[in-house]
């Protein structure tokens, strides 16, 4: 009996240690694979935050008005945040690439289906940052040209502006992200629809004497207005 | 007969300007649906030649925008036996008339206008060239003497014109665009952005051959440009006295376009020129035939709390887009006298002219929009037109001048300013 335990014990160590002989070199490619992925990782982020600081990407993140949100948020700079998105992703690509050496059948097709979406996810971000900079533009064109046009309340109609593109490029990125597809464009639709019933009642009931005002103002008295001002040249 | 620019011009233009040969004299002609005007200055052109330059060969060059109007009929149409009788004056050549439509998107685009009518004066080799507005609505004979007298007699390159205001016409001439030159490049120009000016065949050619005509903001001037590249290039330049400028008006309500005309020009040439004007110390006096300005007083119904108004709404409203632009003491300081009543209310010099610098200075780096930096001054500039209005409501013509003189030597004491913040 107790030579059988031993048997059994022994067989059992056995095992564990020839499992382990069998795992320890794959979590040694792991390991090799993770530094050397950290170091190509942290190469690619040098050279991307170089890139990006050439180009003035924190001009172009200001103008977008990423910098002012990220700024809110207490975060690092445009360019700093973009380059350790890519470190990030980079590393753990190179770690799941490892762990997909061990074999694990679930595990790997997981794996697969992370770098299926990695393009998916750069092209939201892409989609998202030009989206807030076509935001931020024509936002401020607006305001400007509302201003100058002495019409009333700028800042609500350079707001609106803002808000419209940004539901129209959040739902585009939801879409390309594949989340919640069919929830994003109904909400959407929703949402676009009551802005612009809202709007449509809000000047047409509400705003009733606001919009008189503001039509005589533009074509009868305005007309007048600018009869009594000079030519600026 | 030197064919630089004939891929940029018609067969039939190239034709028309070969019959005619070389030429002494051109007069250019930019037109767009002038047909109100463009009768009666095509017989002064005529008049003035024939009396001041009968034995020049002389050709009118009219580069039409496509109007639709008979423009270009009644321009070539014009007899110069129309004028003959009248003025009792015969010439010894041929006055020549040809008109060409320019391919353009835009119609109002007088860089195609005005590059056709510098290409013509090359190819007929013209020693002198006048381009006169198809807007004005009072050219006499004479202006074409005073325009080009000075380049034949004393070999001047370029003669800007100066006129007869009204006190309040012209005030982002007279509160920007006069003042800022002045300080910058050093010469007192009054009238550096006029559609009215002559110039010698020679500098016609070497603007030609900057090909700058794709550069520039849109809405750019193309003669401001002209004005400025001749000071840069340290041309000889003259101003000739005109009369009374008495064009088809431009409201108020251009304010933007003409901002984009004048200081966007101004802004966008400030950068390439910059070796020049940085080290230039003081201002010159330009030489003038006749008077360097002439100033009228008459009683003028303006909108005066209109322009206060939309100061105050503006500084209110573009707060984020000033934080971008300006300092943040020229930001408090403008939200100070924003908030002030109309009696009490008073855009200084001093303000008016670090406000303009730092525009310039903020087109410069491109912090945001160039087109929204410019559309942004207009507000600022109401409130300095409110002041201005206010300060010389009863002045003398002397008084108004003496006004426009501080603000001169205000930009010229606040130039190391931009140099500072232009870095």
């Amino acid at each position: 009996m107790r030579e059988m335990i031993v048997s059994e014990l022994s067989q059992a160590l056995h095992e564990i240690a020839r499992g382990f002989a069998h795992f320890l070199p794959r979590l040694i490619v792991i390991l090799i694979l993770a530094a050397v992925g950290w170091l190509i990782a942290y190469v690619v982020k040098a050279v991307l935050r170089s890139i990006l600081r050439l180009v003035k990407f924190d001009k172009l993140s200001e103008n977008a008005g990423t910098s002012q949100l990220l700024a809110k948020a207490a975060l690092p700079s445009a360019t700093e945040m973009l380059s350790r998105f890519v470190f990030w992703v980079a590393w753990t690509g190179f770690i799941l690439l490892g762990v997909s050496v061990l074999g694990i059948l679930g595990l790997q097709e997981q794996i697969a289906r992370f770098f299926l979406f990695l393009p998916r996810l750069f092209v939201a971000m892409f989609i998202m940052f030009f989206g807030l900079l076509a935001a931020s533009f024509f936002s401020r064109a607006t305001l400007l040209a509302a201003v100058n046009a002495n019409v009333p309340s700028p800042r609500v109609l350079s707001l609106a502006v803002r808000s419209i593109i940004i539901v129209f490029v959040l739902s585009i990125v939801f879409e390309e992200l594949g989340l919640a597809e069919q929830t994003m464009l109904v909400a959407f639709g929703i949402a676009f629809g009551a802005l612009m019933l809202g709007l449509a009642i809000a000047f047409g009931m509400g705003g009733r004497d606001l919009a008189q005002r503001f039509l005589e103002k533009r074509f009868v008295r305005g007309k007048e207005e600018n009869d009594d001002e000079v030519s600026p040249l | 007969m030197k064919l630089a620019e004939e891929s940029f011009l018609t067969n039939d233009f190239l034709r028309q300007l070969m019959n005619v040969g070389e030429v002494d004299i051109l007069v250019g002609l930019p037109t767009h649906n002038n047909a109100k005007t463009v009768g009666s200055i095509v017989h002064a052109i005529q008049s003035g030649i024939l009396r001041e330059f009968p034995r020049q060969r002389a050709v009118i060059i009219n580069a039409d925008g496509g109007s639709r109007d008979g423009t270009p009929e009644l321009v070539t149409g014009v007899s110069i036996d129309d004028v003959r009788p009248a003025s009792n004056l015969r010439t010894l050549r041929t006055l020549h008339s040809i008109s060409t439509k320019y391919a353009s998107s835009s119609p109002l685009s007088s860089g195609v206008a005005f590059r056709t009518i510098l290409a013509a004066a090359e190819l007929l080799r013209a020693k002198a060239c006048v381009v006169l507005s198809p807007e004005s609505e009072n050219i006499e004979p004479e202006w074409l003497s005073k325009l080009l007298r000075p380049i034949f007699d004393d070999g001047v390159d370029l003669v800007t014109p100066t006129y007869r205001r009204h006190k309040f016409e012209g005030l982002l001439i007279t509160n920007l665009l006069y003042p800022m030159t002045r300080a910058l490049y050093g010469l007192r120009i009054r009238e550096a952005y006029s559609p009215e000016f002559g110039f010698s065949g020679r500098l016609g050619s070497q603007f030609l051959a900057k090909n700058v005509w794709n550069d520039g903001p849109e809405g750019a001037s193309i003669e401001l440009r002209f004005t400025l590249a001749a000071i840069a290039g340290r041309c000889r330049i003259s101003q000739s006295f005109l009369g009374e400028k008495n064009h088809v008006e431009r409201r108020a309500a251009d304010l933007v376009p003409a901002l984009r005309q004048t200081v966007g020009t101004l802004f966008s040439a400030l950068e390439p020129d910059f070796p020049m004007w940085s080290t230039v110390a003081d201002s010159q006096v330009v030489p003038t035939a006749g008077a360097d300005h002439e100033v009228l007083l008459d009683a003028l119904r303006i909108n005066r709390k209109r322009s206060r108004e939309m100061f105050s709404t503006g500084v209110a409203e573009l707060e984020s887009v000033f934080q971008s632009i300006l300092s943040p003491s020229t930001l408090a300081e403008l939200q100070r006298i924003a908030r002030l009543g109309e009696a009490g209310f008073r855009y200084p010099p001093e303000l008016w002219a670090r406000t303009v610098y730092e525009f310039a200075a903020t087109y410069q780096k491109s912090v945001i929009s160039r087109d929204h930096i410019i559309q942004a001054l207009a507000p600022l500039f109401r409130g300095r037109v409110f002041t201005f209005l206010m300060e010389n409501r009863n002045a003398s013509a002397d008084d108004v001048e003496n006004n426009i003189e501080s603000l001169c030597l205000e930009f010229e004491r606040l130039k190391p300013y931009l140099l500072q913040i232009w870095k």
